[in-house]
């Protein structure tokens, strides 16, 4: 009984609790941002609008790696309120990575799109990058209860582009990476255990299915 | 291809970033528009003539973790004189020159060196001379510089990420060092060395680096004994920060900033072509010259522009990046009758 109502008060603030700490990179950007806009010292270093565009892309690589994440844990702790902070984090993920785009173009490009579409075109890491962004997309729209219920089977389908946005989204780390791989080595780690995990629990299903 | 005049402009006629900002913003309070902006020219020319400045830039503030350096150096590098080079921009204030580096052997983010370079061992410190050369051996710091009069030179540094500074630099031509040694008719390439110390580099600890330690690079003889190769121990004035590659580094502003070796513990003559670091780990991308190019690409991104460092928030401060960073007229010779494109 009483860990039945722990979990029930501690899934109540469960989700405002993990909203604020995955809002907090932003709260602490833009609060750097202040201080930089009015020379202030900060942690932006001597070319802030690049600290700016990669802080974001970082937050937009880990947001998704936590959303990947949400599934395994609650099925190992067998936990069912962990579902409820699963569409948020997605959405997270699409908000810093739409910030790291958006801080890209204006801070870097200064808004010259035609320089854009030659960065795209030329730059392998950009197209990927670019592709992560675009596949995002349809899934953020699609996040809302009224389409899930519209798509029924093909919501799953759609979502399962999330994988492939993962993969993209590495790949852009690592293509652009000059020269200490750690990092965006540890976040390969990290996918690769979250697939692994599915990929596990797949061939464990076709098995039973196989034997009923 | 353009072979520019001789940027003649002494050190002592770049205006002080902070005269020069203080102008800028005259001229805006003052809203005089479009056709003010040809006035800054003729009165800075009136104004800089009638007081020129004898002495080299000097910073005179805090120095966290400048400790390393010897008194005999830190009042070496103070005697400096003005020397022949100056850029025509304003300099890069010294808190961004020495808080954003690339030393990967201190780590890999801009800030990193700065912060684990704090108490990098530079005293004592010892070169070694090595190859086709009449003296070779060991000397001590103190004996390699004690020949040579120290002069400060304003150069522009342009990194091959596509960020520049303009850098006070501290030292002697690199030429005179190489004719103390007497290098033979075989010496046709320079090798130089970094410090091999994982101990005190955690950057040479790291598993995952793409480069291999010791760092080296090397220049053809030729571009060694060039006037502008510079060998450089202090910045602003002072002895040479650890992060900015303390106690001796090389300065070849018409190449990317990694060819600029830090920390340097071996000169070496060589008769064939030695092989840098950042060659080694990807050639395609980093050559041997790593002439500055607008028009060779890096696979990977544009070098046509640069962000010249500080930038600020809201502008990224870019602008036209020159062949040889613009020391054509006192290197283009050097690479006649060569295809950058294939040797870049």
């Amino acid at each position: 009984m009483t860990t039945r109502f722990v979990s029930i008060r501690f899934a109540s603030i469960l989700k405002p609790v993990v909203f604020f700490l995955i809002l907090m990179p932003g709260i602490v950007l833009v609060w750097q941002v202040y201080l930089a806009a009015n020379g202030q010292s900060n942690s932006l270093g001597a070319d802030p609008g690049k600290s700016v565009v990669q802080f974001n892309g970082d937050w937009a690589l880990r947001s998704l790696l936590l959303t990947l994440a949400v599934t395994p844990l609650r099925q190992m702790t067998g936990w069912a309120e962990l579902a409820r902070i699963r569409r948020m984090l997605g959405l997270f993920a699409f908000f810093y990575a739409t910030l790291h785009f958006i801080a890209y173009l204006a801070l870097m490009l200064e808004f010259r799109f035609d320089d854009l579409g030659a960065e795209i075109v030329q730059r392998p890491y950009m197209l990927v990058g670019f592709l992560a962004l675009c596949c995002l997309v349809p899934l953020a729209l699609t996040s809302n209860q009224w389409m899930i219920r519209r798509l029924k089977q093909r919501w799953r389908r759609l979502h399962q582009w999330v994988y492939v946005i993962a993969v993209l989204q590495i790949a852009h780390v690592l293509w652009l990476t000059r020269s200490d791989y750690t990092e965006p080595l540890l976040y390969s780690a990290v996918l690769a255990v979250l697939m692994g995990y599915r990929v596990l629990k797949y061939s464990q299903r076709q098995a039973a299915t196989r034997r009923s | 291809m353009l072979i520019k005049k001789p940027s003649d402009i002494k050190p002592s006629e770049i205006t002080p970033e902070s005269v020069y900002l203080q102008r800028r913003r005259l001229l805006q309070n003052a809203g005089l528009g479009l056709g003010a902006m040809l006035l800054p020219r003729l009165g800075l020319a009136a104004m800089e003539v009638d007081s020129p400045v004898k002495a080299i830039r000097r910073y005179t503030g805090e120095k966290p973790g400048q400790m390393t350096a010897p008194d005999w150096l830190q009042h070496k590098v103070a005697q400096a004189r003005p020397g022949r080079f100056g850029a025509e921009e304003s300099v890069t204030p010294w808190d961004i020159v020495t808080t954003h580096n690339n030393f990967y052997e201190f780590g890999t983010d801009k800030s990193d060196p700065a912060e684990n370079a704090r108490n990098f061992i530079t005293n004592p410190w010892q070169v070694e001379i090595a190859g086709h050369a009449e003296i070779t051996g060991r000397f001590n710091l103190e004996d390699i510089l004690k020949p040579h009069d120290l002069e400060e030179r304003i150069y522009r540094l342009r990194c091959v990420e596509a960020w520049s500074m303009v850098v006070p630099w501290v030292g002697f031509p690199l030429a005179d060092l190489i004719k103390r040694f007497r290098p033979s008719s075989r010496a046709k390439f320079v090798r130089f060395e970094t410090l091999y110390d994982p101990q005190q580099m955690p950057g040479q600890r790291s598993r995952f680096a793409a480069l291999n330690y010791p760092y080296q690079e090397g220049l053809r003889i030729d571009e060694a004994m060039n006037e502008l190769a510079f060998l450089g121990v202090g910045i602003y004035g002072n002895a040479m920060p650890p992060q900015n590659g303390a106690p001796l580094r090389l300065v070849v502003p018409w190449k990317y900033g990694f060819k600029s070796i830090k920390s340097i513990v071996k000169i070496e003559f060589l008769e064939r072509r030695p092989v840098g670091s950042w060659e080694r780990s990807n050639s395609k991308e980093y050559g041997f010259y790593a002439n500055v190019n607008p028009e060779v690409s890096h696979p990977r991104w544009s070098q046509a522009s640069e962000r010249r460092l500080p930038t600020s928030i809201f502008a990224s401060n870019r602008r036209s990046t020159e062949l040889f960073n613009g020391y054509q007229a006192e290197v283009a010779h050097l690479y006649a009758g060569m295809n950058l494109r294939n040797d870049y």
